[in-house]
């Protein structure tokens, strides 16, 4: 057997995953938010669901919506992120305790951590509780609104809680790698310890931390279970507002969904392409 | 920043990390814990005993949880370990859109591709059925599996496995002592990942399974809208309890440190 045949082989039964399934959802997804199915005789695609989603305030309002749920859980994330790798990477005594907590919730799921969130910041929750008892409010109601609140602090508390410790170990892995040599040089030619950061550390972990925030943002971006349970009802994220439109009762609402699913895809692709744009530069990145 | 404001702040930190957990912890012990009550008026283990009981459905969804993301992690071995070897071994034409096609369902949200698999699904009666969402699992586990393995084999030196076939091995004689070896560490990693990857899918589950695959995950989503927070809580100490005992096998074991975890997505 050729060489050839065989790598085609090995990579045949992944293709199929890969390429058959997730290309295929994605491809009938689009299909379908064209009114294209030739199989029930509409062979006209045309986009009359992009038309309807895209004057939609309703639509126009989820899409703002999810862009600043992402934007900025990834932002807050990746800076706490930073200083917490600079922090964790110099203890010494207790340290491995330290490392272990850190990374403690990295296997939670998401959605256990937006329960415990609830539990923590609803207006009867553990913070309302404590503010009652040190005289801040009289009554639940008094607690300002954290969660279904019209900024999804709530959802972006989840997301930064749950995120943190995943972009501060991809950046304490390669603060490992880079070691102190390079900051000790700079900072024994005068370099100030900030500036030993910003100008010797910073751009060295920026691929990577950037990499890394990609991957936040897109996931916080099209995730529908968090701000399912997190978010407000009016206007809701962009996945709950598409899951609301294909489990709709009325099925001329589903090319809708599967337009506004398209617009999710379209969203991903920008964030493939600056991904790989960023691993390109990544220290000790394959190839 | 001196060392004292340092320390205060990574303990805050450390603290905001592990803080969420507390509520749900406490509320798998609390019977009645009313505003503005800090600890529950009475601690009960009612929630534990609901747990234990066929009528809550919470062990069948904890056994179906479990069966789907072994079969998954099963299958994406399976699937990904070939296509590791290929990429990380082999140089061909079209190897950078097969790896672009492999990076992208970490990016791709589920919503995205599910709404659109769920039609075909239906026609090839898919849809609320285990084996639906088992292969629906496959597309966000095999990019992990398939990235850990092929960085594995890439540092593989393919002169091993040459020598062992000179001497007269078998190829599977081959894989079972020299490749297999080789490989384990890297394996158990992308099992892990694997695993973990399909124990927390929430919507591509709900899709899918239409409801009729109930994993943990749906009955924990389903008992905390209906504010059965006892029940709640137990379920999500269940729920992050194989997360947890993986984080502390692998913090002792597979890197010293732990950081061996650092890509568990989603």
């Amino acid at each position: 057997m050729s060489d050839r045949r065989k790598i085609v082989l090995m990579l045949v039964p992944a293709l199929i995953v890969l390429g058959g399934l997730f290309l295929g959802g994605l491809g009938i997804g689009l299909a379908r938010s064209l009114n294209w199915m030739p199989v029930i005789g509409l062979t006209e695609p045309n986009l009359d669901a992009y038309r309807a989603v895209l004057t939609d305030p309703d639509f126009l309002w989820s899409f703002a919506l999810s862009f600043h749920i992402a934007f900025t859980s990834t932002l807050l994330s990746l800076v706490i992120a930073i200083a917490a790798a600079l922090m964790i990477r110099r203890t010494g005594r207790g340290g491995a305790l330290v490392r272990f907590l850190f990374q403690l919730n990295l296997t939670v799921p998401h959605l256990v951590g937006a329960i415990g969130i609830l539990y923590l910041f609803s207006q009867s929750g553990s913070f309302a509780r404590l503010g009652y008892q040190v005289g801040l409010i009289d009554r639940p109601a008094d607690f300002p609104a954290l969660v279904f609140d019209p900024a999804a602090i709530g959802i972006i508390l989840q997301y930064v809680w749950k995120e943190v410790p995943f972009i501060g170990v991809i950046l304490l892995a390669q603060m490992q790698t880079i070691g102190a040599d390079y900051e000790s040089a700079a900072r024994s030619l005068g370099a100030t310890r900030w500036q030993a950061f910003r100008h010797v550390l910073l751009p060295m972990i920026l691929p990577g931390a950037l990499a890394a925030s990609i991957i936040v943002f897109a996931f916080a971006f099209g995730a529908y279970e968090i701000p399912a349970l997190l978010g407000q009802n009016h206007p809701a994220a962009l996945p709950v507002l598409a899951w609301r439109s294909y489990t709709d009762v009325d099925l001329a609402a589903r090319p809708q969904a599967m337009a506004m699913a398209m617009v999710i895809a379209a969203m991903s692709l920008v964030l493939i392409l600056a991904y790989l744009r960023a691993a390109r530069g990544r220290i000790g990145g394959r190839r | 920043m001196t060392a004292a404001l340092r320390n205060l702040s990574l303990a805050l930190l450390i603290v905001w990390l592990v803080l969420p957990l507390l509520p749900l912890a406490v509320w798998s012990v609390a019977k009645s814990w009313f505003f503005p009550d800090l600890l529950p008026s009475v601690w009960s283990l009612d929630g534990w005993a609901h747990v234990a009981s066929p009528r809550s459905g919470v062990l069948a969804a904890l056994w179906e949880t479990t069966l789907i993301a072994g079969l998954v992690t099963a299958l994406a071995i399976l699937i990904g370990l070939p296509a590791a070897r290929a990429l990380g071994m082999h140089r061909f034409r079209g190897k950078a859109g097969v790896e672009m096609l492999i990076l992208a369902p970490i990016l791709v949200p589920g919503l995205a591709y599910a709404l659109g698999l769920h039609s075909v699904f239906i026609g090839l009666g898919l849809t609320n059925s285990r084996a639906g969402v088992v292969i629906v699992h496959l597309i966000p586990t095999l990019p992990y599996m398939i990235l850990v393995l092929a960085g594995v084999f890439a540092n593989l030196s393919p002169d091993m496995e040459a020598q062992a076939r000179s001497l007269g091995a078998s190829p599977l004689r081959v894989f079972r002592h020299v490749t297999l070896p080789a490989i384990r560490p890297g394996l158990i990693v992308g099992a892990t990942f694997a695993f973990l990857v399909s124990w927390s899918q929430y919507v591509l589950t709900l899709l899918i399974g239409g409801g009729r695959v109930e994993t943990l995950p749906l009955l924990l989503f389903s008992y905390a809208t209906s504010g059965r927070n006892d029940l709640t809580g137990a379920i999500g100490m269940i729920y992050i309890l194989p997360g947890v005992l993986i984080l502390l096998f692998a913090s002792r074991h597979l890197t010293g440190q732990g950081a061996g975890l650092g890509g568990v997505r989603p």
